[in-house]
């Protein structure tokens, strides 16, 4: 590169010449225009620096508040309106709201992440054997899978959180003590989210089960195994990925449903939906109960849509077609 | 086409029966009903077993099931809960039509617990559901005949925040909004919560006025996902051949527009209404619990919290029913709208 600075090649008459820039510059890898394409869209760039600025407000602001102050309750200081000692006020049981939007948020979005762990899992590895093996294998987990999307997604949460209860004991997570429910929360999100998943994955394995590179695979002798997760689902990554993301939306606000009625995460962990449980009774006489809480999880959900559909454009422009 | 139905009629029939199933394994886990029979006091031993055998409890899973799905009249159950089987069974199954008694409301048939709620969620479902429609055709026209005009992509911002926006946010914002703020600066303000002021009794007014918050909070949310839908089909129509031909022959815009070009462009939403009508009944769980509204989704908590297996079981095989049925008449339907459309 040094060399070549120094001493510029003579252009030949007749020749187009390059400036030596231009000689330089690689072509882009797909990445390169992946993320040139994600830059270009603006929305998409205001939630991935919302999501940093939540994710800071939710795992920094833990480093100034302490959670045993989140939890601590002062009857003498119920419902007190926002003030300068209480920025969001004060709950009920005279818990701060600030505090416990911070640790409730930890929680709203760990829940959100690791239930899309369990959502993709199960999607991809349904959706990639119906797609792979098809015939009875496909006919069997399909049939399965449309009888779980013909559920309303809100019923199916709600009987699913009545069948596994809240008999779990207390969990360590990240240094922190949780409710046992918290883990059976990500457990039935997850498990109540992947059929669309599943759907998508099986479309793409249906199509490249049939092209020549896998049919080179098998000719050299490649495990199915191989086959599946080697070479076909890492041409598969793109929609994935853009599932994946708007699954974590869908998932904070389906544990904001669930907590809202009341069977989701148990008190005292805290959680944005959680902290809006009974909170339409104090509708006019503390509105700071539900509004926090609430504007914190419509701007979480707003940046991860703004994100996914920004990393759509980026990664999947062809489905941006209908 | 005969064919066609027939043939989505019978792939339906294993489709429902694998619902029934899981719903079935999910149920026989929802807790003891029995405990909270006695009202405030705690159910005795000796009656809480008599009653477990008497309402057939006592069964293994499968038994139960299958007492649900066809019916128990032609083997003997105990009635008297004494542990022997000595009296033939009443219950005639789902199949036949039977969808049990309800376990809380205590010899109430489930069908006549469910037909009295309803119609509560049907207007509410169905008043949404006009105002959506109305409200996102003219955003989406607008917005598609003004594409990337101030005014189209402030719309799209709003789409966005209107699909992100949780349900009880939007309800609670409105309630504070409509019926707490107004009140106090002296404005004519909304009721905020049930379906008819009981000092006036359930007339027409009262529930059209108690609906305006529920449905206002029910159309906002879902105006995003149908403008964004009729603003992208109805681009696509303008730009075809047609339109052109229409607007060259000099035909005034206004007949091109909403003629012409809307007729088609509004073809793919009925995909999207018979998709998601029957979703709207399960949608308004939160709804109904936050405006206090009497409708199927609160059928459905009460009963749930309560343990009443056969309720909870007949709301969600109705509602799966509803969906498969309106997925099939949303295929139908769509193809006699569209001749383009053939299925084999």
């Amino acid at each position: 590169m040094e060399t070549t600075a120094a001493e510029p090649p003579k252009p030949a008459t007749g020749v187009v010449h390059l400036t030596p820039d231009e000689l330089e510059t690689p072509p882009l890898t797909l990445r390169q225009l992946a993320w040139r394409r994600f830059k270009r869209h603006k929305m998409a760039m205001f939630g991935a620096v919302m999501i940093v600025i939540l994710f800071l407000y939710a795992f920094g602001g833990a480093l100034v508040i302490s959670e045993s102050y989140a939890n601590q309750t002062d009857t003498k200081l119920r419902l007190q309106p926002p003030s300068a000692s209480h920025p969001f006020g004060t709950d009920t049981v005279g818990r701060d709201v600030l505090a416990r939007t911070i640790y409730g948020g930890q929680i709203s979005l760990m829940i959100g992440l690791f239930a899309v762990l369990i959502e993709v899992s199960s999607g991809v590895l349904i959706g990639a054997f119906a797609g792979y093996y098809r015939g009875k294998v496909d006919a069997l987990l399909m049939r399965f899978t449309e009888a779980m999307i013909n559920i309303p997604e809100i019923f199916l949460l709600i009987v699913m959180a009545k069948f596994f209860g809240n008999k779990l004991p207390d969990v360590n997570i990240l240094g922190r003590t949780l409710s046992g429910s918290v883990v059976i929360i990500i457990l039935i999100i997850g498990l109540t989210s992947w059929m669309y998943l599943a759907r998508i994955v099986r479309a793409e394995f249906l199509s490249y089960r049939e092209r020549e590179f896998v049919l080179a695979a098998r000719a050299i002798g490649t495990s199915n195994r191989e086959i599946i997760f080697r070479h076909i689902l890492p041409n598969s990554i793109a929609p994935i990925v853009v599932a994946a993301t708007l699954g974590v939306a869908s998932a904070i606000l389906a544990e904001a449903y669930i907590s809202f009625l009341g069977l989701g995460v148990q008190p005292p962990t805290a959680t944005w939906g959680n902290m809006l449980d009974g909170a339409n009774n104090y509708l006019e006489s503390a509105p700071w109960l539900w509004f926090f809480p609430g504007l914190l999880i419509l701007l979480t959900v707003l940046s991860i849509n703004f994100l996914g559909d920004g990393l759509r454009d980026a990664l999947d422009p062809r489905s941006r077609a209908a | 086409m005969t064919r066609y139905i027939f043939q989505r009629l019978l792939q339906a029939i294993p489709l429902l029966f694998i619902i029934s199933l899981i719903l079935f394994i999910l149920m026989m886990n929802m807790g003891d009903p029995v405990a909270t029979m006695g009202g405030r006091q705690a159910t005795r031993p000796a009656d809480r077993i008599r009653l477990t055998r008497q309402l057939g409890l006592d069964q293994p899973g499968w038994k139960q099931y299958l007492f649900w799905l066809i019916g128990n009249d032609w083997t003997k159950v105990d009635m008297d809960g004494d542990g022997t089987r000595e009296s033939p069974g009443t219950r005639r199954g789902v199949l036949r039509g039977d969808f049990g008694t309800s376990l809380v409301k205590r010899g109430v048939p489930v069908t006549s617990v469910i037909w009295e709620r309803l119609p509560n969620t049907l207007i509410l479902m169905i008043a949404s559901e006009v105002i959506i429609i109305l409200g996102a055709l003219l955003i989406g026209v607008y917005s598609a005949l003004r594409q990337y005009s101030l005014m189209d992509n402030t719309i799209t911002a709003f789409s966005f925040i209107g699909y992100s926006m949780p349900i009880f946010f939007v309800a609670l914002l409105s309630m504070y909004i409509f019926g707490v703020l107004f009140k106090r600066w002296g404005l004519p303000y909304l009721p905020t919560v049930g379906m008819f002021d009981p000092k006036v009794g359930k007339t027409v007014g009262q529930v059209a006025l108690h609906m305006v918050l529920p449905v206002l909070s029910i159309s906002l949310i879902s105006f995003a996902a149908y403008s964004r839908y009729i603003r992208s089909t109805m681009l696509e129509v303008m730009s075809q051949d047609y339109v052109r031909t229409a607007k060259s022959k000099g035909l005034p815009r206004r007949e091109v527009v909403y003629v012409h070009a809307l007729k088609n462009a509004a073809l793919p939403l009925v995909t999207i209404i018979g998709l998601d009508l029957p979703l709207l009944l399960g949608g308004a769980v939160v709804t109904e619990r936050i405006f206090a509204w009497p409708g199927m989704g609160r059928l459905f908590l009460d009963h749930v919290s309560r343990s009443d297996m056969p309720v909870v079981m007949g709301i969600l095989m109705m509602i799966s029913v509803a969906v498969v049925v309106f997925q099939l008449i949303t295929d139908v339907a769509y193809a006699w709208l569209d001749p383009r459309i053939r299925y084999e």
